[in-house]
């Protein structure tokens, strides 16, 4: 069953569309991932699905529930994390979750028990009595996805759940979404700039400009950019090239005295390719696509400047695929 | 209505409230003042035969003046809760909007009732001797005016989303709504294009139906403006509808 659908939907702000006639479903206990850049419209897609915002046209329905005509329904069939904190920093972390469980009307009895496990599952509970103010930006994250958890949604939605953490949070919290739809039962519909963190989802959906442009699992969507590169300095490139041309089938370009490669799986590849080769291998390395080449290759423009700069092999390889198609 | 969460954005509000006690003192500084100074130094200019001093005149205005603050000040809580996020949290919640509104204008009920009552505690030093009925009485009066400018408050802090631009309206209108309600002077001395503006503020009715509570039997110009019955169906009406505008504001925009 589609938990979460969403036919022809548009926003208008004024003379800006920012979501501009999408069309898709997510299947229950999945983890779904939105990705696009700034001003996609991803949070204005997330706002219309929690009923914070009404669209201009088309339906949107969660567990079931129109999202217009249901709203109640739908606001208590769903969890969320804002791209923008929303705790209360003057209460402590168990106030916060407190003020939750009453929203939601949950049951007396059960309420202190289902505070301390989401705590506990968050790994927060020795700070309970800390008011928010305390808690650095991983903390507060976990306290609201723990918070998201309290009234067991059936849809959870995290708008950037890893906005501003280091990359050592990043993992940890991915780890932990990652197990969220088995332990807890709920979908996960989820929203990111970058294709490597989009990694844990099983489908994902590319948005730009308000429109979706491309939609499939991460393998999927890599194999546009025609997936891994993988970057070969060798002692003798003419020989390396012709051998892997042969045993692969690979087409490997060469730049500045590097050969490289576009492959699907560059690490199984890479160990082959070394095998093959042999002594000839001076340096390997390996370069995954990333949401901004999957973009190149599907608008033709880059997402962010700075993400473009020091990539330019890998806009070489792009651009040299596209010739060829 | 979910009486759940209504009781829990109560009970938020207090126990910000109560952990930051120098909004307490400074609430109670400001009638206070108006009081024992302001008050004192005009009863020098009116004549003694109107009926009563001056200072006694002007308590019920000045109980009045206290909820009329603290009311509109509870208000901005809705400003800050949308600036730091807070109130996305309350939206998303399968919480009615009349809920939400009903349980942000209780706190600024229970927080003026509060500290009007401390105001209301002077009465034995401004020569006033009130009966347990009329004490009774007045508390009443200041639940259900607090409650109607608390949701007053509300339907303004609903148009707002930034802290600068609510408190440069609210300076607006307090001041205003402070000096045509009867609190200072008599509705009925006022020229008539301000006795039209001051019929058209709740507190009037507020500040008139404590007069009568507490001065029953006040004569001549120094007498409530309205009949108490008056009073209170304005109170309750225009209450019912600041809730009823505030909820509705409270729907999603766009
Ligand atoms: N309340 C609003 N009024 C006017 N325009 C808006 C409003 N909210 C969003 N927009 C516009 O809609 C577009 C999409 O915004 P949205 O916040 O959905 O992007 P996003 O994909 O979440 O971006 P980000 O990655 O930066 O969070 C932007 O052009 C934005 O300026
Ligand atoms: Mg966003």
């Amino acid at each position: 069953m589609s938990i979460i659908r969403v036919e022809n939907l548009v926003k208008k702000f004024g003379n800006i569309t920012a979501v501009n006639d999408i069309s898709f479903k997510v299947e229950e206990g999945t983890i779904f991932g939105f990705l696009g850049p700034n001003g996609a419209g991803k949070t204005t897609t997330i706002n219309i699905l929690c009923t914070l915002l009404s669209p201009t046209s088309g339906r949107a329905l969660v567990a079931g529930y129109d999202c217009m005509k249901e709203p109640a329904s739908v606001r208590k069939s769903i969890g969320i994390v804002f791209q923008d904190t929303t705790l209360d920093k003057d209460l402590t972390a168990y106030e916060n979750l407190v003020f939750h469980a009453y929203l939601y009307d949950v049951p007396k009895i059960e309420m202190k028990d289902r505070v301390n496990d989401v705590l506990n599952f968050v790994d927060l509970y020795n700070r309970k009595d800390d008011t928010v103010k305390k808690f650095s930006g991983g903390m507060k994250r976990r306290l609201e996805v723990a918070r998201g958890l309290i009234h067991r949604p059936r849809v959870l939605f995290l708008d950037e759940p890893t906005l501003g953490l280091d990359p050592q949070s990043r993992n940890n919290l991915w780890e932990f979404i990652a197990e969220l739809p088995k332990k807890h039962a709920v979908t996960i519909f989820m929203t990111t700039h970058y294709l490597e963190e989009a990694e844990v989802c099983d489908r994902i959906a590319i948005i730009d400009n308000g429109k979706i442009i491309a939609t499939g699992t991460p393998d999927e969507l890599k194999k546009i950019v025609g997936g891994d590169v993988v970057y070969i300095r060798t002692s003798d490139n003419v020989n390396a090239k012709r051998e892997i041309q042969r045993s692969f089938g690979f087409d490997v370009l060469e730049k500045e005295g590097e050969l490289y490669m576009t492959c699907s799986m560059g690490d199984t590849c890479i160990p082959e390719m070394i095998r093959t080769i042999g002594e000839k291998v001076l340096t390997v390395r390996l370069q995954r696509p990333t949401l901004n080449d999957v973009f190149l290759k599907l608008t033709g423009k880059a997402i962010r400047e700075e993400e473009v700069s020091g990539e330019g092999s890998i806009l070489e390889s792009i651009r040299a695929y596209r010739r060829r198609h | 209505m979910e009486f759940n969460a209504i009781y829990v954005i109560v009970a938020r509000e207090l126990k910000k409230f109560l952990r930051e006690k120098s909004r307490l003192f400074s609430a109670i500084a400001r009638p206070l003042l108006w009081l024992f100074i302001v008050g004192a130094g005009i009863s020098r200019l009116v004549p003694r035969d109107t009926g009563m001093p001056y200072t006694q005149f002007i308590f019920p205005g000045i109980i009045g003046m206290t909820i009329l603050f603290s009311s509109m000040f509870s208000s901005i809580s809705i400003i800050w809760d949308k600036e730091f996020g807070f109130m996305k949290e309350i939206l998303v919640a399968p919480v009615s909007r009349t809920s939400i509104v009903v349980g942000k204008a209780l706190s600024g009920t229970i927080v003026s009732t509060i500290q009007a009552s401390v105001i209301l505690a002077l009465f034995p030093f401004l020569g006033f001797q009130l009966s347990l009925i009329q004490i009774m009485l007045v508390l009443l009066i200041c639940v259900s005016v607090s409650f109607c400018i608390s949701s007053f408050g509300i339907v303004l802090a609903t148009f707002y989303e930034s802290y600068e631009s609510f408190s440069v309206i609210m300076n607006f209108i307090i001041m205003p709504m402070f000096f045509l309600s009867g609190a200072m002077y008599p509705v009925k001395l006022l020229p008539d294009i301000l006795k039209i503006v001051a019929q058209l503020n709740p507190l009037t009715y507020g500040i008139d139906a404590l007069k009568h509570a507490i001065f029953p039997d006040g004569m001549g110009q120094m007498s409530p403006d309205f009949s108490l019955l008056s009073c209170a169906s304005v109170i309750i009406g225009t209450s019912l509808v600041f809730v009823f505008v505030a909820s509705r504001s409270f729907e999603r925009k766009g």
